[in-house]
């Protein structure tokens, strides 16, 4: 059942790394269980922490090809999974004038007249695919019944034509912003990933990897203030992508070292909301010039 | 149960592989409120099959990515983890001791001074792997109590209270800035980052004397007793500051998860209710055949919310939790109106709304600045309500809906029933959340059961008790 894309864990960290993602112990393990067990991955957590880039590094990684599915509010099997194409159907009956009806009913579906979904086309692919359920609490609670009978067995029963089973199950990452209570009932199905803020060591080497222009020591103060401004109350903490943000503004700004006139001027990359702004400020003592 | 009981006893007991600490780890989670299936366990166990015993922290991912459904639920895990899966950690000279029993528990005053060093060392460097070792040498030089068995134990309040790890901050300090470099902005984050690794080195220090315990009581007792449960389980009468704190932490997210479920509950009440005068109406052009269907057209116009809450100290931290919450939700509603009261009743509509509300210090703005006692400061309901009654009458309207938060112990004091039933009557509903269980009410000086009759009473005791009620409760 499994893929077997991966032999350690470790491999998995490796792996990973060469294409550009530096993946926590916690991360690695659980790609390699969700590789090893063939189950499905629930990856939560915060906005910015690379949930859906875990996918794509999964994806490149093992050289397989992506189906994406982005979950929305209104979301539906026709989109999801397949839909008939009415119009080449009705072509199809213009067509064949004269026909009889069983003729015409047993060619109408087929095949060629199937317009497969992302999770259609993941199950029924031949290659090694990474199936991304993107932002998954977005779709509303029938979907979701959806998702679990094609995610628990990787099947799929379209009437006129037979249940069609995975030939290789899909390597699936669903993510979720958590705005929405997932049912206990796919959780279940899913091995649960929850991936926050890295911790500072790995969070510097992040930094080196993406912005390697940036003076090592300036990047670990960058870590520093971040973490700093993480464990404030604040209304949107700041998120690996904002820190990466950060620390390219600074090597733009041709910053050599972190100062109050710096900070002050850049934390609008950091932080998105005034009264934000105004509690760090005055947390790091910006304002006492 | 039984079985794990019998095998956390001793640690050399044959039965007490792999599969029975897998089994015992999973009846303690269940304990503590998770709904784990046989399914879940299984996989866990192929998990760990798959990643196998040699790292530790990899175990615990695995075990962690199979049995958990939510990131709240990670802190008892990983405390619970601990138990059943101890790090093996050796100290010098530390299994001796151990061997002699918890009795001795006192290194010597010379002792404690080298140890402290190296702890402040430790924590300047950030070795982690060296402070689990120094947390162990720890508790086995100043944690044991105690001289004979059944009495004699290990404990992390003593193992604290002698070692202090929070006076070492300047040590720390100083060891950090030695390192021979020039003044820089980040060294104001200093100190908090040093605050939060001593945290974080008490906490190692708790989870080993946990573990010393439980290798003495066994696994399974200790995991149940010593673990608290996750934030939105604790008892609002029972919490601690501590733990009010993090679960004021919590009202955020659970506050967009309510507000999306009234937003679905709202959407699909808009849906789907045919207008039958309409309906009729629109169908004599076609010979009285309804052809085309008329739907009910939605009335705009949101809830009043009214708040009345008992701020009286055995409650305040319940009605301070379900304010901040009702202030995050209050897009959801046409206006938010909050009163406080312990004997008199006062609004403090504006100290909730003022700017970023400081959860923190809510509860002493609202002491401070309304004027809640009269005579007196115990509660007294019958005087708040009538107070109520009298001066923000107004405040109350049919499309109102009043949430009264309370234990309904007036301390013997009139309880003045036909106030309430005058707030029933003018407002569209009204709940009572009581955060003491129905087997309370009435007992003492509680007029639950009398109010009770009047209005709709509920029990609401933690936080996911109350997520679940307001996200029913109010009308959309």
């Amino acid at each position: 059942m499994a893929n077997g894309f991966f032999g350690s864990v470790d491999e998995v960290a490796e792996r990973l790394a060469a294409t550009g993602y530096l993946a926590s112990p916690a991360i690695a393990t659980t790609v390699f269980l969700a590789d090893r067990l063939g189950k499905p991955l629930l990856v939560e957590g915060p906005a910015g922490v690379g949930k859906t880039q875990l996918a794509k590094a999964v994806t490149e990684a093992t050289g397989a090809r992506l189906v994406r599915l982005q979950c929305y509010e209104g979301v539906d099997e026709a989109r999801a999974l397949y839909e008939w194409n009415h119009a080449k159907q009705l072509l199809r009956i213009t067509a064949g004038r004269g026909e009889s009806w069983d003729e015409a009913r047993t060619d109408i579906f087929t095949e060629e007249f199937l317009l497969p979904r992302p999770l259609l086309t993941a199950i029924r692919s031949e290659e090694p695919t990474v199936l991304l359920v993107d932002e998954t609490d977005k779709a509303d609670v029938e979907v979701e019944g959806l998702l679990l009978e094609v995610l628990g067995d990787f099947q799929v029963t379209v009437p006129e034509l037979g249940t069609i089973t995975a030939a290789r199950r899909p390597f699936t990452v669903l993510t979720s912003n958590a705005s929405r209570e997932l049912s206990e009932a796919l959780r279940r199905r899913c091995l649960f990933l929850h991936i926050g803020f890295p911790e500072e060591e790995l969070e510097r080497r992040i930094v080196a990897l993406k912005v390697p222009g940036l003076d090592a020591a300036l990047a670990a103060s960058v870590v520093r203030v971040v973490g700093a401004l993480r464990a404030m109350d604040l209304r949107k903490v700041p998120s690996v992508a904002e820190t990466v943000d950060w620390a390219r503004t600074l090597l733009a700004l041709g910053a050599e070292r972190l100062d109050e006139r710096v900070v002050r001027e850049t934390l609008g990359v950091l932080l998105k909301h005034q009264d934000d702004i105004a509690r760090a400020s005055a947390k790091l003592d910006l304002d006492a010039v | 149960m039984s079985a794990g009981a019998a095998s956390g006893a001793a640690g050399a007991d044959p039965a007490d592989g792999p599969v029975a600490r897998l089994t015992g780890l999973v009846a303690a989670l269940r304990d503590h409120g998770f709904g784990i299936g046989t399914g879940e366990t299984v996989d866990a166990g192929l998990a760990l099959e798959a990643v196998g015993f040699a790292d530790r922290e990899r175990a615990r991912e695995a075990l962690a990515a199979t049995l958990l459904h939510g990131e709240r639920q990670r802190p008892v895990f990983d405390r619970v983890f601990d138990l059943y899966f101890p790090a093996k950690v050796t100290v010098p000279g530390a299994e001796a001791e151990e061997g002699a029993g918890a009795g001795s528990g006192d290194g010597g005053a010379a002792g404690l001074a080298g140890l402290r060093e190296r702890v402040a060392e430790a924590l300047a460097a950030g070795d982690t792997a060296l402070l689990d070792r120094l947390a162990a040498e720890a508790v086995a030089g100043y944690g044991g109590y105690g001289s004979g068995p059944g009495t004699d134990g290990w404990s992390s309040y003593r193992t604290l209270s002698r070692l202090r790890p929070e006076t070492l901050l300047a040590r720390v300090r100083a060891a950090r800035t030695a390192a021979g470099r020039a003044p820089d902005f980040t060294d104001r984050l200093l100190d908090d980052e040093i605050r939060r690794a001593v945290e974080d080195f008490r906490e190692r220090v708790r989870t080993e004397a946990r573990r010393r315990v439980a290798d003495r009581q066994g696994r399974d007792r200790v995991a149940r007793r010593a673990v608290a449960g996750t934030a939105d389980r604790v008892d609002f009468l029972l919490a601690g500051r501590e733990q009010l704190d993090e679960l004021r932490r919590t009202v955020r997210p659970l506050a967009r998860k309510l507000a999306t479920r009234l937003a679905a509950r709202r959407r699909r009440a808009s849906r789907g209710e045919i207008d039958l005068r309409r309906t009729l109406r629109g169908s004599l052009s076609t010979g009285g055949v309804p052809v085309r269907p008329v739907m009910r057209r939605r009335r705009p116009g949101r809830p009043e919310l009214v708040l009345l809450c008992d701020v009286s100290g055995s409650v305040a931290g319940f009605a301070q939790f379900t304010m901040v919450l009702v202030q995050a939700l209050h897009d959801q509603f046409g206006r938010v109106r909050a009163f406080a009261f312990v004997n008199r009743v006062d609004e403090v509509t504006g100290l909730l709304a003022r700017g970023a509300p400081d959860p923190a210090g809510l509860g002493e703005r609202i002491l401070a600045e309304a004027s809640l006692t009269g005579w007196h400061g115990q509660s007294d309901y019958g005087t708040a309500l009538d107070g109520f009654v009298e001066r923000y009458a107004d405040a109350l309207g049919p499309r109102t809906v009043v949430l009264v938060l309370g234990d309904a112990r007036t301390n013997r004091a009139d309880p003045r029933p036909e106030s309430l039933r005058l707030i029933a009557e003018r407002a569209r509903r009204v709940h009572w959340l009581n955060p003491e269980q129905p087997s309370l009410w009435g007992t003492g000086d509680s007029v639950a059961p009398l109010y009770a009759g009047l209005v709709d009473m509920r029990p609401c005791r933690d936080a996911r008790q109350l997520g679940e009620l307001i996200g029913r409760l109010l009308p959309v």
